[in-house]
């Protein structure tokens, strides 16, 4: 099912051949529209059926020395015939827009892979900006590779020249140029792409009208020219039935926010400063007011969170978005959040720690952080997407279990999932949990003095009751001082602060979490591998990989990181071996020793980007053979 | 924006329900004992709020006091409305969040010199600036009361404290001149002891739409005693005290020797000797003016050390408040384009397979 090679010919035509599926990267300046890029090149690709996975790369500097190394933006895309798990390891095409972009991204290919080049950019200064001393088009270094030189600004200002854009405008639609090019190699529609032009340029038909020019001179190019006599074909992928589009994780994450109010009938409050990359979320959410969602872009970290707490006491579903340097500031709020007990969603998108750390790159190191990074015993629920399109499922999750339990639920996305897209079946509105709540109405005082007792709690759920100002004869005051359960009233006494603590952790253990399910195709694998977050995907592909090459491993992932699925134990303990591949040093992995006794064995990388299925399927396959990790 | 908000003629409780039954002092006092130090301004400020509350006719479940940490953050307690006693200096975002989401509350932020200047400095001037409909009682007693007797950021300088054995360094805030240039619509100082110009003063802050900062100068018995003294001495006062009031000519002083607010030839306030100067040119307060110049200048009159100081309304301008600008977006938004969940699930670009 698994081709290695994307390239590998199954049926040869005269000009046709086919491919189950391909890894193309366009790399550039941060300046030349790649993201845009590759983005179009990724709905087309969507539009035509094909699974995918994307994988965007951009510098933090918004405008990095153009031609530089540091600022080289760009994007990866993954698309097949069948379904995929992963953005892939190796680019079968690389488009680099210039010499910098051809320097950066060189070492990530295979030998064979096709190279698209932008020579007009392979001037002398540009190629000593990046210290080449001659050019690599010329000093043989590319022959392990289908080289396609093409002067694509040259052949774009021709292209759009009737416009009458001036030279630099004309000049920078050769992104459009590419795609274009692209488009024509692997046989892709073109409707779309020229509509969208049009419409994204609709204030500015020149422009609309030069890119398009641009992106057909492109797709002219590869059909006339001799050097591309090949284009290649990626069938429609078998996905389950039903209507798909393509979503990024944070599209995914602010929709199943909105759907969370809409599901339990809640104005939605996202109390959020800008970060990244969070910051998507933030735009996304304040584009659907029309659901009765506000955003509040407060003056820092700790005034988003506080205002969403604010909003939550008022009676919203109170949310706050932010990064691991934000979800540090906020650490004070949520405590506050954990002794109200007030629903509060709090989704963290982690990118590189320490400090500022790397902003724009993915990391899944604030997981010790989202359980334990609070003063004092301050239990809270965690959860985690595994992909782009499981982040709507999981804001669903987290607010199902922030509503029910009155609780603080830290949701960990990360770069990766945040910007990765994928398609995703749309979901029956109908079909989505209901998440209704109950306010307070009555006094519940257990001594008959017809007062309002905030902490009596529902002997189930261990929830308080929520009863939200405006509710007469519920007046109750809350706050941060340790207090008496049931009624409510501070108290500093010894015994009760010890059965508070306790409580309060007894709530969050007995929230209720499906059991993990273990993909062990053969059943008879000796070795689990068990990941977290975004690693779903590189491990998935690794596990299909290694069970391909005759060997057995099965597969777990955790969507629940707190509490724990309660088959967990079981699960790690039916196995010899048990591996946690991470993105951090090793968190998860220790908290399995600790909490089951087992010998879980952790393989880690915390380079910013994520697992390559390649390398996981050597560790796994090494491991499976007996080998140590 | 297109939605008409009435302004400037909204009342800043305009959305909160009248009350249908007549309510007392009592009705609005908690069961909890109050705990701070016998003699504290605190009692003052608080006998104050319960005594005036009822005259606002609206419900007790319809009001919100919000606190962060410090003394006066024990206020909420012994309120019996809805209360948060919340973190430091944070209570004005949970205000911002409770206030932008229910119109219907009559939220107060109860703060202090510490809470609300120094910690939580930075969210009170935001909420300030973004004219949030929320009413700021900030307790000013110079001094850190909870942690027990530390320099605060309006301490004098040089202050001898347990933290600055040798004396602060540190300047202190003018807490009106801070409020003013935050772009406060009102800003107001008062004292605890006056309880008739204290209930006055909240009395205004509460009918005004938007952030309302008043100033309440506080005694902390034990740790700053008498920080304000001059200002209750019978003598002193008449010397000292400015109570300006809107349309009103700046003129303080006992009877036989009155003084009057002047401006200076070169556009500064100063205090002239009525005797001195003529009628004219003493400077008519007006709260209501756009340019906060001329409240700067009335707050900067005498500053740390209360020789003179200024009390009243220094500025009450109406501006559209944050959230009903923001529920004013969300009603508009939802007219122009009804919410549709399947379909903005659905976007654009699909596919079926
Ligand atoms: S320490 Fe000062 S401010 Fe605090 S309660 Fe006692 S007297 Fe009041």
């Amino acid at each position: 099912m698994v081709a290695t090679n994307g390239h590998r010919p199954e049926e040869r035509t005269e000009t046709r051949r086919k491919a189950n599926r391909v890894v193309i990267r366009f790399a550039g300046d941060s300046g030349d529209g790649m993201q845009l890029t590759g983005d179009r090149f990724t709905s087309e690709a969507a539009a035509f059926g094909n699974d995918l996975a994307t994988l965007p790369n951009y510098p933090a500097e918004i405008r990095a020395p153009a031609g530089t190394l540091p600022g080289v933006s760009s994007f990866q895309l993954h698309f097949a015939d069948y379904d995929i798990l992963t953005p892939g390891d190796r680019p079968d095409v690389l488009v680099a827009m210039n010499p910098a972009a051809l320097k950066a991204n060189l070492g990530d290919l295979s030998d064979g892979a096709t190279v698209v080049v932008n020579t007009d950019e392979f001037t002398k200064r540009n190629l000593k900006k990046v210290g080449y001393e001659t050019s690599p088009l010329e000093s043989g270094e590319l022959e392990r590779f289908t080289v396609h030189p093409v002067a694509m600004s040259e052949l774009t200002k021709g292209a759009v020249a009737e416009t009458g854009l001036t030279r630099k405008e004309a000049e920078r639609c050769k992104n459009m140029f590419a795609l274009g090019l692209l488009s024509w190699m692997y046989s892709r529609p073109t409707e779309d792409t020229e509509r969208f032009l049009r419409e994204k340029f609709a204030s500015k038909p020149q422009v609309a009208e030069a890119n398009v020019l641009a992106f057909r001179a492109g797709w002219n190019y590869g059909e006339t020219t001799e050097s591309f006599a090949v284009s290649y074909e990626v069938a429609p992928a078998s996905l389950p039935r039903g209507t798909y589009r393509q979503v990024t994780g944070n599209q995914a994450l602010a929709y199943g926010l909105v759907s969370a109010g809409w599901r339990s009938e809640l104005p939605v409050f996202l109390g959020s400063y800008p970060i990244t990359p969070a910051s998507d979320v933030l735009h996304e959410m304040a584009r659907h007011k029309n659901f009765g969602v506000t955003t509040f872009q407060a003056e820092d970290e700790i005034a988003g969170v506080g205002a969403a707490l604010g909003a939550s006491f008022g009676g919203s579903l109170g949310v706050t978005t932010t990064s691991g340097p934000g979800l540090a500031l906020k650490s004070e709020t949520i405590g506050l959040a954990v002794a109200l007990e007030l629903p509060l969603l709090v989704c963290d998108i982690q990118r590189g720690g320490p400090s500022t750390g790397l902003p724009t790159k993915t990391e899944q190191a604030d997981l010790l952080q989202a359980l334990y990074g609070r003063n004092g015993e301050s239990p809270v629920a965690v959860v985690a997407p595994r992909s782009p399109a499981d982040c709507f499922d999981i804001a669903l999750e987290a607010a199902r279990i922030a509503l029910t339990y009155r609780t603080p639920v830290l949701l960990l996305s990360d770069g990766a999932t945040a910007n990765g897209s994928e398609p995703w079946l749309i979901p029956d509105v109908e079909q989505l949990p209901d998440l209704r709540v109950t306010f307070a109405t009555e006094p519940n005082a257990s001594d008959g003095s017809g007062e309002f007792w905030p902490y009596v709690r529902d002997p189930e759920t261990l929830a308080r009751q929520w009863a939200i100002p405006g509710t007469p004869g519920l007046e109750h005051r809350v706050g941060g001082l340790e207090k008496v359960d049931g009624k409510g009233s501070i108290s500093y006494d010894p015994d009760n602060h010890d059965a508070m603590v306790r409580l309060r952790q007894r709530k969050i253990d007995g929230v209720e979490v499906p059991d993990v399910e273990v993909d062990d195709p053969s059943g008879r694998a000796r070795v689990l591998v068990l990941g977290w977050g975004s690693s779903y995907g590189p491990i998935g592909a690794a596990c299909r990989r290694v069970r391909q090459r005759g060997m057995e491993i099965a597969q777990a992932h955790l969507r629940y990181l707190n509490p724990m699925p309660s088959n967990l134990g079981e699960v790690l303990r039916g196995y010899d071996r048990v591996i946690v591949p991470e993105m951090n040093t090793g968190q998860l992995a220790m908290l399995l020793r600790s909490r089951y006794l087992v010998d879980a064995r952790s393989y880690t990388k915390v380079a910013g980007l994520p697992f390559q299925a390649e390398e996981l399927e050597k560790v796994l396959s090494d491991v499976v053979q007996g080998s140590e990790l | 924006m297109t939605t008409d908000l009435g302004f400037p003629a909204v009342d800043g409780l305009a959305g909160v329900p009248a009350g249908g039954q007549e309510l007392s002092t009592k009705d609005f006092t908690s069961d909890q004992e109050v705990r701070w130090c016998p003699g504290c301004g605190d009692y003052a400020v608080l006998a104050a709020v319960r005594g005036f509350l009822p005259e606002l006719g609206i419900p007790r479940e319809n009001t919100v006091f919000v606190s962060g940490i410090g003394c006066s953050a024990r206020f909420p307690y012994y309120m019996n409305t809805y209360g948060m006693h919340s973190i430091h200096g944070r209570a004005p975002t949970i205000a911002t969040g409770l206030a932008t989401t229910r119109p219907d509350l009559n939220v107060w932020v109860v703060t202090g010199d510490g809470d609300g200047l120094s910690i939580g400095g930075n969210h009170l001037i935001h909420a300030l600036r973004r004219n949030v409909n929320i009413t700021v009682l900030l307790f000013n007693n110079r001094i850190y009361g909870l942690t027990k007797g530390q320099y605060s950021p309006t301490s004098d300088q040089g202050m001898v404290t347990k933290s600055t054995p040798v004396g602060s360094l540190d300047t202190p805030f003018n807490p009106v001149s801070l409020a003013l240039g935050a772009e406060a619509s009102f800003v107001a100082r008062t004292l605890d002891s006056d309880r008739a110009h204290l209930t006055e003063t909240l009395r205004a802050a509460a009918a005004h739409r938007g952030s309302s900062l008043v100033e309440i100068y506080q005694n902390c018995p034990i740790f700053n005693d008498g920080a304000f003294d001059v200002l209750k001495d019978a003598e002193e006062k008449q010397r000292r005290l400015i109570q300006v009031n809107h349309g009103q000519p700046v003129t303080f002083g006992p009877e036989d020797e009155r003084y009057g607010v002047v401006r200076d030839d070169n556009g500064e306030l100063r205090v002239a000797k009525l005797a001195e100067v003529d009628e004219s040119e003493v400077v008519v307060h007006d709260a209501h003016r756009e340019d906060t110049s001329h409240a700067f200048a009335l707050s900067r009159l005498g500053g740390q050390h209360l020789d003179p100081t200024v009390t009243g309304i220094f500025r009450a301008v109406s501006r559209p408040t944050y959230d009903d600008q923001v529920r004013a977006q969300l009603t508009e938004a939802a007219e122009q384009k009804p919410a549709d969940l399947q379909k903005l699930l659905t976007g654009n670009n699909t596919w079926t397979i």
